[in-house]
C-alpha cells in the first residue's frame, strides 16, 4: 500500500518535473525570440547590413520562380560582364529555410510578406538553437545543466549579434544546425540508435546546406572519435556515432551543389576518412580479438601490422604527394587561414581586409560573451568528473572553438554555444553543490539527517542520550520514502554513480558561504543578464542602413542609404551599371535592382581590383576602365559631412592595395605620405588626383568654406576641383552617399583637330591654372 | 493647329449655322484658374430659349484635344451671387454625339430638370477639370531654372450656339509671365488676364489664345494609385494606398547638386517639390509611410476633431521627371464609415486620393469585404469601371469578396462618398477563432493520444517481447529495492528502540519493538521470494540477478547481524551491565553492521544504476 502510494506520488512529482521544465523551454524560447526583437521595435522590421540582402534578394527569387529556376539562377545582375551562377555558388539552407516557411504560412492563408518572414526568421532559429542547446547539454550532464545552459545561449550576446531581428544572415540557422547535429551526435553516442544515427546524417546535411562552417562538425566529430579510441573508449555505440554519419554525410553533403565533390576532394575532409578507416580497423581488431584466443591473436597482432604499415605508408605517400601537388594543399583560402592565422594577411588582401576576420581583441570577449569566460574553466573541471564520452566531446568542442575564434572574430560564434554549454554546467553543478550543502543543514532536511543518522549508528548506540539525536533518528524514519522518491524521480535523467554520491557527501559546505556563494552567482547571472539585454538593444541592434544619433533636440535619422537606393532605382534606366566599391553590391542589387560590378561576394579577386584601380586611378583613366565595363553611375560613400566612419575613403587603403595586387602600376607608396593615408595637405599629388578622392569631396569646400572632414579631423588638401569626365547626379541629405554619372563620351566627328586642341589646351590651363590657385602642389 | 482647327470650326460652324439656334447663350463668363497643375474653368452660361419649343437640353462643346484630358464636369444651378457648390442639386451631364454636328467636336449635354420653355432664361454654373493641359516649356530645365508652362484655349467660348455677350479670365500662379496673346480687349490685371467682352459671336467661334507663364506648382502625377480599404468587423477598416508617383512638370537635366538645393532651396529646385500633405480622416490610427525597401522617416502626423493630417516627404526631393512609389495606410474606426440600413451593411468613404492637387492617372480602389459577404452591389456618384475579385487573407477558407473599381484621370473632385451594400452575418465572425481554437484543440487531443498510445508495430516481435521481459524484470527489481529499504527502515526502528531503551531502559518495551520487527521482516522475506523466483526464471534479468541475489544476501546477513546485536544489548540490560560493558560486547557486532549497511546501500546504488 505504502509502495503504491508512493509511486503514484512519483509520478505525479515526475509529471510536475517535466511540465515545469518544458514551461521554462518554452519561456527561454521566448525570451530568445524576444529578445532579438529590439531592433524591430528601436527602428524597424527591415533587413539588417550586407549579406542579409542578398540572401533577401535570392529568397525573393525563390519564392517567385520556384526551387527549379531558383537552382538554375544565372544571375546577370551582379559581377557585370560575368555574371553569378548563384544556384551552384550560395548555401541554400537559410534561403530554402525562410522560402519553406513562407510557402507554408502562405499555404495556411496567412499572407506574410516575405521580407517579414526573412526578418524574423533570425529570431525563431535561436529560440530553436536554445532547445538544441537544452538537448545538448541535458545528454551531458542532466536537464539542469542542460535548462541552465539554454537560457544562457538564448541571450549569449555573440549569438545575439548575428541573429537579431532582419539580421537574415546564414549563421543565424547554422548555429542551430550546428548545435543539433552535435546533439544528435552525442545521442548516438550514448544510446547507440542508428535512428538517431540517421538523423545525425541529415542534421549534417542540413549544416552543409546552412554554412561553410560545417567543415567544423566534420573535423570535430573525427577528432573526438580518434580522442575516444587513443583513450580506449571505444564501443559499437561510437562505431554506430560515427561510421554512418561519415557514409550518409558525405553522400548527402556532396548534394550541395556549393560542396558538390569538394565533399570527398578537399582536404577540409581528409580527417574524417582517415577516421572513418582507423575506427575499422579498430572494429576489426576488437571483432578478431574476440574471436581469437588471446595467444592467436597477439600472433595475428604482429602480422597485420607488419603488413599494415606497408601499405598504410604507401596509402599516406600517395595521399600527401597528391595533396602537395595542388599550390594551396588542397585548402580554400578561409581554411588556410584559420590554420596559419598570418596566412590571409599575407597573400590575400581581400579575405584580410573584412573586419570580421580579423582576430578579435580581449574587450571583444567580454563583450561578446560576458561572464561566460569565467565560468567556462569551471564547466570544464565538471566535465571531468566524470569524465564521459559526451562530456569529452564538449571539453574538445570548446578546446578548438576558442582556437577559432582567436583567429577570427567572426567565429566566436562558434565558441558561444560551447561557451553556454560549460558554463551551464558549471552554474547548474555550483548550484547543485551549494543547494545542497544548505539542505543539509537546515532542520527537517533529508540526506542530511540520513547522513548523521549514520553517523548515529556508528558512534554508538546508546552513550548519548540527547534529544535532537533522536529527533534526527526519527526524522530518519520519516524521510527514508521521501529520499526514495527522490531516487525514483531522477530514474532517467540524472544518474549520480554511486562514486559521485559519495563525493558529495563530502562536499558539504558551511551554510553560510553556501548561501552567500548562491548570492553572488545569482549576482553573476544578473550581470550576464543586464549585459546581454544592454548588449542587444544597444550595440547588436543597430540594423547598419539606417543610422540614428542623439542629438540635443532629439533623435536624428540618418536614411542616406535607402535614399540613394531608392533614388538609383526609381530614376535610372533598368539596365543601368553601377560601379560602387563591393561592400555596397548587394545592397544595391536588392534595393536598388540595378546591375553592379562587384558585390560582397568576392569571388573574382581581378574584378574588385579593377574597380579598386579605377577608384584609385585619376580621372581619366578611370573613366576609361569604367567606360569599359559599361558602368554609367558611381557610387561613392562619404561620411566626411556627418562624421560617418566606415566610408570609402577609410576603405581606400584596401581599394589601393587589392588593385595594386593584380595591376602593378598602383603603388601603394605612392599613397602613402610617410606611411599614412592622408588626404590632409601632407597627402601625395596621386592620393589628390585619384577618383576615389575627387568624388568624395567634390564641392565639398563650399559646404563650410573650410572643407573639414570630420571622419578624418582634419581640412582637406585639394578643396577646389572640377570634374571632367564625370558629372554629380544625387547626393544624399547627408552627403552620405553621393552618386556620379560618367559624362558621355566627346563627339569627335567633326572638327576634330581643332576641338581637340582647343580643349585640351583648356582642360590643360585649367588644370595649371588649378594647381597654381592651389598653393599645396 | 489651334488654327487650323479654328478654321476648320469655322467653316461648319457657317455650313450649320442655324440648326439649333432655339438657344441663345446671352451671356457667358468664364474663369480658368491656372494656378496649380489642374485647370479648372468655371463658365457662368445664361442660356435664354430664342425658339418656340420647350427645351429640356444644353449641349456643352468641347474639341478632342480637351476632351481626352477632361477630368470632371458639372453643371449646377447659379441662384445670383451665392455660389451653391452642392453637387447634391448638379444638373445630370451625359455625353453624346448628336449626328448633324462635327466630328471634331465632343458633345455634353446637360439636361435642365425643368426646361426651358419659350422666353425662359436660366443661369448655370459649369465646372470643367483638365488635367495634363499645362505643358511645360522648355520642356527640359536644368536645377536652377524655374519651370515655365504653355496654355492654350480660346479666347471665345466654344458653343454650338450663339454667344451674346462673353468674357474670360485666366488666373495665374502670383509670378512673372513670359508671354501672353494679345487680342483686343486684353487686359492684365496682377497675375490675372482678362479677355472681353466680345459681344454677338456665332456659334463655333474660335479664337486661340496661349499664355506661357512661369510656375513652379508641385506636379505630383500619381500614375497608378491603388487603394485597398479592407473591412474587419472587429473594428476596423484598413486602407493601404499604394502609390506611383512623378514629378510631371518640366523633365530636369544635367547636375543635381545638392549644395546648391540644401543652400538655397527656393533658387535652385524651386520646380522640385519636397513633400506631401495627405488629409485622412479624423481618428486615423497605425498611421504608415514605407516604400518596398523600408520605412521612410521623413514624415509628421497631426491630428484633431475634423481630419488628421500627414506630411509626408518622399525619400528625395522630386525634381522633373523624377519617380518615387510609396505606400501609405492607416486604420479607421469601422464605426465611421459601416452603417446600417434594411438588413443591409454598407461602408460609406471617399474615392480619390487623400492628398490635394495631385493628379491621379488610374486608381483603383479594392474594397475587401470580409468572408461570407453576400448580396454585394455598389453606388458610386460617378461612373467607374468595377468587377469582383476574392483574396484570401489571414486563415480564409473561401476568401473575401473584393469590390474593384477602376478609373482614369482623376482629381481631387472626384473625393466623394461612394457605397458598398452587402449583408453579413455577424456569427460569421466568429468563424475564424472557432477554426484556430479547434485547431489547437486537435493538436493537443492528438499529442495526449500519441503519448498515450502503443506505437509498435508487431506486438510480437523479438525485440518487443525482450522490451515487455525488460520492463518486467526492472518492475521485479524495484520491488526488491523497495523491500530491501523496507528492511533498512525496520532495522532502524529497532536501532531507534535500542537508543530509547538506552536513554529509558524500558526493556518491554524494547522487546515489544523487536517482535513486531520481527513479523513485519517474516512478511517482507515471503514478499521477496516470489520476486526472487521470478528474476531467475527471467532471461533478461541474468545481468542483474548476481548484484540482486547478493543485495539479498547481504541483507540477511543484515538482519541476522542486528537481531544479534539486539539480542545482546537487551540481555545485557536485562542483566543490568554497565554501559561500557555493553559496548565492548556490542562492538564487533556494531562494526559489521556498519559494514555491511554500506555495501547494501552501495549494492542499492549499483543496481539502481542498472
Amino acid at each position: 500500500m505504502a509502495a503504491s502510494e508512493t509511486s503514484s506520488e512519483t509520478t505525479l512529482r515526475h509529471a510536475f518535473g517535466n511540465v515545469l521544465s518544458f514551461f521554462i523551454l518554452l519561456l527561454i524560447g521566448v525570451l530568445a525570440f524576444s529578445i532579438r526583437l529590439f531592433s524591430v521595435i528601436k527602428y524597424e522590421s527591415v533587413i539588417h547590413e550586407f549579406d542579409p540582402y542578398f540572401n533577401y534578394r535570392v529568397t525573393q527569387f525563390l519564392t517567385k520562380n520556384g526551387i527549379y529556376d531558383f537552382w538554375n539562377w544565372f544571375d546577370d545582375r551582379t559581377w557585370y560582364p560575368l555574371g553569378r551562377v548563384i544556384g551552384g555558388t550560395v548555401y541554400p539552407g537559410l534561403t530554402l529555410t525562410a522560402g519553406t516557411i513562407w510557402w507554408i504560412l502562405n499555404s495556411l492563408n496567412i499572407p506574410l510578406s516575405v521580407e517579414t518572414v526573412c526578418v524574423f526568421t533570425a529570431p525563431v532559429f535561436s529560440a530553436l538553437a536554445s532547445w538544441a542547446t537544452y538537448l545538448l547539454t541535458k545528454e551531458v550532464k542532466g536537464a539542469g545543466a542542460g535548462l541552465t545552459a539554454a537560457v544562457l545561449l538564448a541571450m549569449v550576446p555573440s549569438y545575439i549579434s548575428r541573429s537579431v531581428a532582419g539580421s537574415y544572415d546564414n549563421e543565424a540557422v547554422a548555429i542551430f544546425a550546428l548545435i543539433f547535429t552535435f546533439y544528435l551526435y552525442i545521442k548516438t553516442l550514448n544510446t547507440g540508435s542508428l535512428f538517431y544515427a540517421t538523423l545525425n546524417a541529415i542534421a549534417y546535411f542540413y549544416m552543409v546546406c546552412s554554412w561553410g562552417g560545417y567543415t567544423f562538425i566534420i573535423n570535430l566529430i573525427p577528432m573526438h572519435v580518434l580522442l575516444c579510441i587513443v583513450t580506449g573508449r571505444y564501443s559499437s555505440r561510437l562505431y554506430i556515432a560515427y561510421a554512418p554519419l561519415v557514409v550518409l554525410g558525405t553522400l548527402l553533403a556532396s548534394l550541395v551543389p556549393v560542396v558538390g565533390f569538394n565533399a570527398v576532394m578537399t582536404s577540409e575532409h581528409f580527417a574524417s576518412f582517415l577516421v572513418f578507416i582507423i575506427i575499422h580497423v579498430v572494429a576489426l581488431v576488437y571483432y578478431i580479438k574476440g574471436v581469437l584466443s588471446p595467444r592467436m591473436f597477439k600472433v595475428a597482432v604482429t602480422l597485420v601490422l607488419s603488413v599494415g604499415l606497408v601499405v598504410c605508408f604507401a596509402a599516406i605517400a600517395v595521399l600527401v604527394a597528391l595533396v602537395a601537388s595542388s599550390p594551396t594543399k588542397g585548402w580554400s583560402g578561409r581554411s588556410l587561414s584559420l590554420l596559419d592565422p598570418t596566412y590571409a594577411s599575407k597573400y590575400i588582401p581581400i579575405i584580410a581586409s573584412v573586419s570580421e576576420h580579423q582576430p578579435p581583441t580581449w574587450p571583444s570577449y567580454f563583450m561578446d560573451i560576458n561572464v561566460l569566460a569565467f565560468l567556462v574553466p569551471a564547466g570544464i573541471i565538471a566535465c571531468f568528473s566524470p569524465l564521459s564520452d559526451a562530456s569529452s566531446f564538449v571539453i574538445l568542442y570548446i578546446v578548438t572553438s576558442v582556437y577559432f575564434s582567436g583567429v577570427m572574430v567572426r567565429l566566436m560564434l562558434v565558441l558561444a554555444p560551447a561557451a553556454c554549454i560549460l558554463s551551464g554546467i558549471a552554474l547548474s553543478e555550483a548550484f547543485e553543490v551549494f543547494t545542497r550543502s544548505i539542505k543539509f543543514q537546515l532542520p527537517g532536511a533529508s540526506i542530511n539527517s540520513q547522513v548523521s543518522a549514520g553517523d548515529n549508528i556508528s558512534d554508538s548506540t546508546m552513550a548519548h542520550n540527547d534529544m535532537a539525536k533522536t529527533d534526527k533518528s526519527e526524522d530518519t524514519l520519516k524521510e527514508r520514502p521521501s529520499r526514495k522518491n527522490r531516487r525514483k524521480e531522477k530514474e532517467p535523467v540524472e544518474q549520480p554513480s554511486i562514486r559521485s554520491r559519495i563525493e558529495k557527501r563530502l562536499l558539504v559546505l558551511p551554510l553560510e558561504a553556501s548561501i552567500l556563494a548562491i548570492l553572488l552567482l545569482v549576482f553573476l547571472g544578473a550581470f550576464y543578464v543586464v549585459h546581454c539585454v544592454w548588449a542587444a538593444a544597444e550595440a547588436y541592434s543597430a540594423p547598419s542602413i539606417v543610422l540614428t544619433s542623439q542629438s540635443h533636440d532629439g533623435l536624428h535619422v540618418f536614411d542616406d542609404f535607402r535614399e540613394a537606393y531608392a533614388w538609383l532605382s526609381h530614376n535610372t534606366e533598368v539596365d543601368d551599371k553601377v560601379a560602387s566599391w563591393w561592400d555596397y553590391g548587394y545592397q544595391t542589387t536588392a534595393m536598388a535592382n540595378r546591375t553592379v560590378i562587384v558585390d560582397n561576394n568576392t569571388w573574382n579577386n581581378t574584378h574588385i581590383a579593377t574597380v579598386g584601380t579605377a577608384m584609385s586611378s585619376p580621372e581619366k583613366a578611370a573613366w576609361e576602365i569604367f567606360n569599359s565595363l559599361d558602368v554609367k553611375y558611381v557610387l561613392v560613400v562619404f561620411g566626411g559631412l556627418v562624421g560617418y566612419p566606415s566610408d570609402d575613403i577609410n576603405k581606400f587603403l584596401w581599394m589601393v592595395r587589392i588593385g595594386g595586387g593584380v595591376f602593378p602600376h598602383i603603388k601603394e607608396p605612392d599613397y602613402l605620405r610617410d606611411g599614412q593615408y592622408r588626404i590632409d595637405s601632407e597627402a601625395t599629388p596621386t592620393m589628390l588626383n585619384c577618383l576615389m578622392y575627387k568624388l568624395s569631396y567634390y564641392r565639398f569646400v563650399d559646404t563650410d568654406g573650410k572643407a573639414f572632414d570630420r571622419v578624418r579631423r582634419t581640412e582637406i588638401g585639394k578643396k577646389y576641383f572640377k570634374l571632367t569626365h564625370f558629372e554629380e547626379v544625387f547626393t544624399t541629405h547627408h552627403w552620405m552617399v553621393r552618386i556620379y554619372k560618367l559624362k558621355p563620351q566627346k563627339n569627335r566627328i567633326r572638327g576634330k583637330i581643332k576641338k581637340s586642341k582647343s580643349k585640351s589646351s583648356s582642360t590643360s590651363t585649367k588644370r595649371s591654372g588649378a594647381r597654381k590657385k592651389n598653393p599645396w602642389h | 493647329m489651334g488654327l487650323r482647327l479654328d478654321l476648320f470650326l469655322f467653316t461648319i460652324g457657317i455650313l450649320w449655322g442655324t440648326v439649333t439656334s432655339d438657344l441663345v447663350l446671352s451671356k457667358v463668363d468664364r474663369r480658368i484658374d491656372l494656378r496649380s497643375q489642374i485647370v479648372r474653368v468655371v463658365s457662368t452660361v445664361k442660356v435664354e430659349n430664342a425658339g418656340t419649343e420647350l427645351v429640356s437640353e444644353v449641349l456643352l462643346a468641347f474639341p478632342d484635344n480637351q476632351v481626352k484630358h477632361l477630368a470632371y464636369l458639372t453643371a449646377t444651378p447659379n441662384n445670383g451671387k451665392g455660389k451653391t457648390k452642392g453637387s447634391r442639386n448638379s444638373y445630370p451631364v451625359e455625353n453624346v454625339h448628336p449626328k448633324e454636328m462635327p466630328q471634331a467636336l465632343n458633345f455634353y449635354s446637360v439636361s435642365l430638370p425643368k426646361g426651358l420653355s419659350k422666353g425662359d432664361s436660366l443661369t448655370f454654373d459649369v465646372l470643367a477639370v483638365f488635367t495634363h493641359t499645362l505643358q511645360p516649356f522648355p520642356e527640359k530645365i536644368s536645377q536652377a531654372d524655374v519651370q515655365l508652362l504653355v496654355f492654350q484655349e480660346s479666347a471665345h467660348y466654344l458653343s454650338p450656339y450663339e454667344v451674346k455677350v462673353q468674357s474670360l479670365s485666366v488666373k495665374l500662379p502670383d509670378a512673372r509671365i513670359e508671354s501672353y496673346t494679345k487680342l483686343e480687349n486684353t487686359k492684365i490685371h496682377g497675375s490675372e488676364i482678362k479677355y472681353g467682352p466680345y459681344e454677338n459671336l456665332p456659334p463655333f467661334s474660335y479664337s486661340p489664345i496661349v499664355v506661357h507663364f512661369e510656375s513652379n506648382q508641385p506636379f505630383a502625377v500619381a500614375q497608378e494609385l491603388v487603394r485597398e480599404i479592407e473591412i474587419s468587423h472587429w473594428g476596423n477598416v484598413q486602407v493601404t494606398e499604394h502609390y506611383n508617383l512623378i514629378h510631371g512638370g518640366a523633365q530636369s537635366k544635367g547636375e543635381f547638386s545638392r549644395l546648391d538645393y540644401q543652400a538655397r532651396p527656393h533658387v535652385r529646385g524651386a520646380s522640385a517639390f519636397r513633400h506631401l500633405v495627405a488629409r485622412l480622416p479624423p481618428r486615423a490610427h497605425s498611421v504608415y509611410y514605407r516604400d518596398e525597401i523600408g520605412n521612410i522617416s521623413t514624415s509628421h502626423l497631426w491630428g484633431d476633431s475634423k481630419k488628421t493630417e500627414l506630411e509626408i516627404e518622399p525619400r528625395y526631393p522630386m525634381f522633373g521627371g523624377w519617380r518615387t512609389t510609396f505606400t501609405i495606410g492607416y486604420g479607421l474606426p469601422l464605426q465611421d464609415f459601416l452603417f446600417e440600413s434594411e438588413g443591409k451593411r454598407y461602408l460609406n468613404i471617399s474615392f480619390g486620393c487623400p492628398m490635394n492637387e495631385v493628379v491621379t492617372d488610374t486608381i483603383i480602389v479594392k474594397v475587401v469585404l470580409p468572408e461570407g459577404s453576400r448580396d454585394i452591389s455598389l453606388s458610386s456618384p460617378f461612373p467607374v469601371k468595377q468587377w469582383q475579385e476574392t483574396k484570401f487573407s489571414h486563415l480564409d477558407v473561401v476568401g473575401r469578396p473584393v469590390v474593384v473599381l477602376e478609373k482614369a484621370n482623376v482629381v481631387p473632385e472626384h473625393n466623394q462618398y461612394f457605397q458598398v451594400y452587402y449583408k453579413f452575418n455577424s456569427f460569421a465572425m466568429l468563424w475564424e477563432p472557432l477554426m484556430l481554437i479547434s485547431g489547437f484543440f486537435f493538436f493537443f487531443v492528438a499529442c495526449i493520444v500519441y503519448m498515450h498510445a502503443d506505437m509498435s508495430i508487431s506486438k510480437s516481435s523479438a525485440s518487443y517481447l525482450a522490451k515487455m521481459q525488460w520492463d518486467e524484470v526492472l518492475a521485479a527489481v524495484q520491488q526488491v529495492e523497495n523491500i530491501v529499504s523496507r528492511c533498512l527502515t525496520i532495522h532502524d526502528k529497532l536501532e531507534a528502540s535500542l537508543s530509547d531503551l538506552s536513554r529509558t531502559g524500558d526493556i518491554q518495551g524494547c522487546k515489544t519493538a523487536r517482535k513486531a520487527a520481527d513479523g513485519s521482516l517474516k512478511e517482507l522475506i515471503k514478499e521477496l521470494k516470489p520476486l526472487l523466483s521470478l528474476l531467475q526464471s527471467s532471461q533478461q534479468a541474468a545481468q542483474i540477478l548476481p548484484k540482486v541475489e547478493e543485495l539479498v544476501v547481504k541483507e540477511k546477513d543484515l538482519q541476522e547481524r542486528l537481531m544479534a546485536k539486539h539480542a545482546m544489548v537487551v540481555d545485557c540490560y536485562e542483566k543490568k551491565y554497565g554501559g561500557k560493558e555493553i559496548e565492548n560486547r556490542v562492538a564487533q557486532h556494531q562494526q559489521k553492521i556498519t559494514s555491511l549497511r554500506q555495501e547494501v546501500e552501495d549494492l542499492l546504488e549499483i543496481i539502481y544504476e542498472i
